[in-house]
């Protein structure tokens, strides 16, 4: 119980310096950069110019606390702001498209990626001294180099340039109805790509780190131990020793839900794919500093709570954790 | 025990291939402007072609060469009787060719020069984040494992909340609201966002090392915590400390080439990242120009594959385990 106090804690806390991060990040930036938008923003209605000028304190006589107050009750109410780049949509309405989107890719790329890399882990440790295991170690370490967004104008050019098997972007095809197979079809099509770009770059994280773990639980006693006793092989490897190499690989899941995230976002803008990577994107550009942080606290919040499931899936399946010990 | 170290290093062979990759582009970061064949900004040369009678032949002298040609021609003059000075427009949108080995890009420039020149900022944006970055988890971990006490329950408490708090997202917000685009506020925002990992790593490894004998003997004996610090706990953490190193630099490499990439770096200056956003804002994709594109990425794999496989290496050396038995 004590571990998931702590999480729990821990979970609120990073939620809290996210969140003030946000609100401290546009008013003490060197440059101020939110007057200089309010100043390029001549034009605009003036209602959306007052909303900016509320949401990053500019001409305003509060104090830097009252603000900071505000902004909170804002928050706990729901109002993000309103998207200067699509005004006068709320931000939360243009989040409530994007988020579907990107939860559909990055979920299931990332649940796809994690099995088979571990699979592929566990194969590369129980055959380790194999040509094989050790080119494919290699070749996932050569791959796991090339930037995500690489990657991804790589798949671009060879799958949907040269060989036009796969849409450029987008999500599905314009035109056709939202319902039925034709669109259940339009949209796997066009999420392959991208969900491939995860896949592949993301495996390599698994592959190591169950490798590695394995590798790590092959050399402990019992592992000698069963083996003299001349048990099925299949058995030591499987029930034995992945077994208890996945537990680190579970922790090493949680620790790296950011990076992951972090990398579909950036598939999303190479693809056009209109989850919120490419809405980040687009926010940045057009330089809508209300979409841009509600977004980034949007990431903050999914992320910690997906470390935070992570973190009592881990409290059910180790014993050590369960029984509040070490 | 330094010596021993690189002995046992250079004995690995992930670790001597890592090497020798990443000494291949510090030489071509030292010297870009030999290797170089051209301005990485230009899309033209000044030309001298040069009509020799005698040997019945033409030759073309270029841009940088041409005052050392002139001097010559003084000398040479019987042998010459026309030459014509001109500018040469390289060609548009080129696929490699002998004379631009990695093509063109849309306004002509030589992408081989980019990539090259391209290196020199890549390579110290990364190596400099990479210290930096190393340097500043170093301290934090040394004070808040060493010291421990309230001072570790704050760094530790905050270390734990930045690891989980996405760095992606983070910096793009941060560089978003700097206005100043260089080379600078790159450092510092891949810096500030990527600290916290390697501080949790070497702060276990300095809480571990303080509650072994030799440390406690130290201790009781009275030595100062700075000569604890510097002469007993630091060269036992040096293939951890390397580790970090090798790591923060090759996430310091993809950092910059993606802040690059989508815009948020300064796009005046040549690096891969940029090298990047140009091929992407002019469609090089969807033009075909693959040698476009192709080039940087590959350079930062290979880059990466470098840091990685020396990492790969400390680790095996540190952890007799996972060496090959």
């Amino acid at each position: 119980m004590k571990y998931f106090a702590r999480k729990l804690g821990l979970l609120f806390f990073a939620l809290f310096v996210a969140i003030t991060i946000n609100f401290f990040l546009p008013r003490l930036m060197p440059g101020d950069p939110a007057s200089d938008l309010v100043n390029k923003m001549q034009g605009i209605p003036p209602e959306a110019l007052e909303s900016i000028k509320a949401a990053f304190g500019v001409d305003t006589e509060d104090s830097l606390l009252t603000q900071y107050g505000k902004y909170l009750y804002n928050l706990v109410k729901g109002d993000l702001g309103i998207s200067i780049s699509r005004f006068p949509i709320p931000v939360s309405d243009v989040l409530r498209i994007a988020i579907p989107w990107s939860l559909g890719l990055m979920g299931l790329s990332t649940i796809i990626s994690f099995f088979i890399g571990t699979l592929i882990g566990i194969g590369c440790a129980w055959n380790r001294s194999k040509p094989l295991a050790t080119f494919t170690v290699g070749f996932f370490i050569f791959i796991r180099s090339f930037p995500y967004f690489w990657l991804g104008l790589l798949f671009i050019y060879l799958f949907a340039f040269k060989i036009p098997i796969f849409p450029i972007g987008g999500s599905y095809q314009q035109g056709i109805g939202r319902s039925g197979w034709e669109f259940v079809i339009s949209i796997l099509k066009h999420g392959f790509l991208p969900a491939l770009t995860i896949v592949i770059s993301s495996m390599g994280a698994w592959i190591l780190t169950m490798r590695n773990n394995m590798i790590n639980v092959l050399a402990e006693d019992y592992i000698t131990v069963a083996m003299a006793k001349g048990l099925p092989m299949k058995r030591i490897k499987g029930l034995y020793a992945a077994k208890n190499a996945l537990l680190p690989s579970i922790t090493g899941f949680a620790m790296s839900i950011g990076f992951v995230v972090g990398g579909g976002l950036l598939t999303e803008m190479v693809f056009g794919y209109p989850g919120v990577g490419l809405m980040l994107f687009q926010a940045v550009q057009s330089k809508d500093y209300p979409l841009m942080q509600a977004i980034f606290l949007f990431i903050s919040a999914a992320v910690l709570l997906a470390n935070f499931i992570a973190d009592v899936f881990i409290l059910i399946l180790d014993p050590r954790v369960r029984d509040g010990g070490q | 025990m330094l010596g021993d170290i690189f002995k046992l290093f250079f004995e690995n062979k992930k670790a001597t291939i890592g090497f020798f990759i990443l000494l291949f582009f510090v030489g071509i970061a030292i010297f870009a402007p030999v290797l170089a064949p051209y301005d990485p900004k230009a899309n033209k040369i000044e030309v001298i072609e040069v009509l020799d009678v005698d040997r019945g032949r033409r030759r073309t002298v270029e841009s940088e060469k041409i005052n050392e040609f002139e001097d010559t021609r003084v000398y040479t003059q019987e042998e010459i009787t026309t030459y014509k000075r001109y500018t040469k427009k390289f060609p548009l949108n080129s696929p490699p060719s002998s004379e631009h080995y990695f093509g063109t890009t849309q306004s002509g420039q030589d992408i081989y020069s980019q990539v090259i020149w391209g290196t020199r900022i890549s390579l110290t944006v990364g190596i400099g984040t990479g210290l930096f970055t190393t340097f500043i988890a170093l301290t934090l971990a040394l004070v808040a494992g060493y010291f421990g006490g309230l001072v570790d329950d704050i760094i530790s408490l905050f270390t734990n909340v930045f690891l989980v708090i996405p760095s992606l997202p983070l910096m793009i917000v941060i560089a978003a609201y700097i206005t100043v685009r260089g080379v600078m506020p790159i450092v510092l925002i891949l810096a500030l966002t990527s600290w916290p990992w390697p501080t949790r790593l070497l702060r276990s490894q300095v809480v571990s090392l303080k509650n072994r004998d030799f440390v406690k003997v130290s201790r009781s004996l009275g030595e100062r915590p700075l000569y604890i610090i510097f002469n007993e706990m630091l060269p036992n953490m040096i293939s951890l400390v390397m580790a970090s190193f090798f790591q923060m630099t090759m996430a310091a490499i993809i950092g910059e080439a993606t802040l690059e990439f989508l815009g948020l770096g300064n796009v005046s200056i040549v690096s891969w990242g940029t090298i990047l956003y140009w091929a992407q804002n002019n469609g090089a994709l969807l033009s075909g120009a693959w040698w476009w594109f192709l080039p940087p990425g590959i350079a930062i794999a290979l880059i990466g594959t470098s840091f990685a496989m020396m990492n790969f290496a400390v680790d095996e050396i540190s952890n007799p385990k996972l060496r090959k038995r």
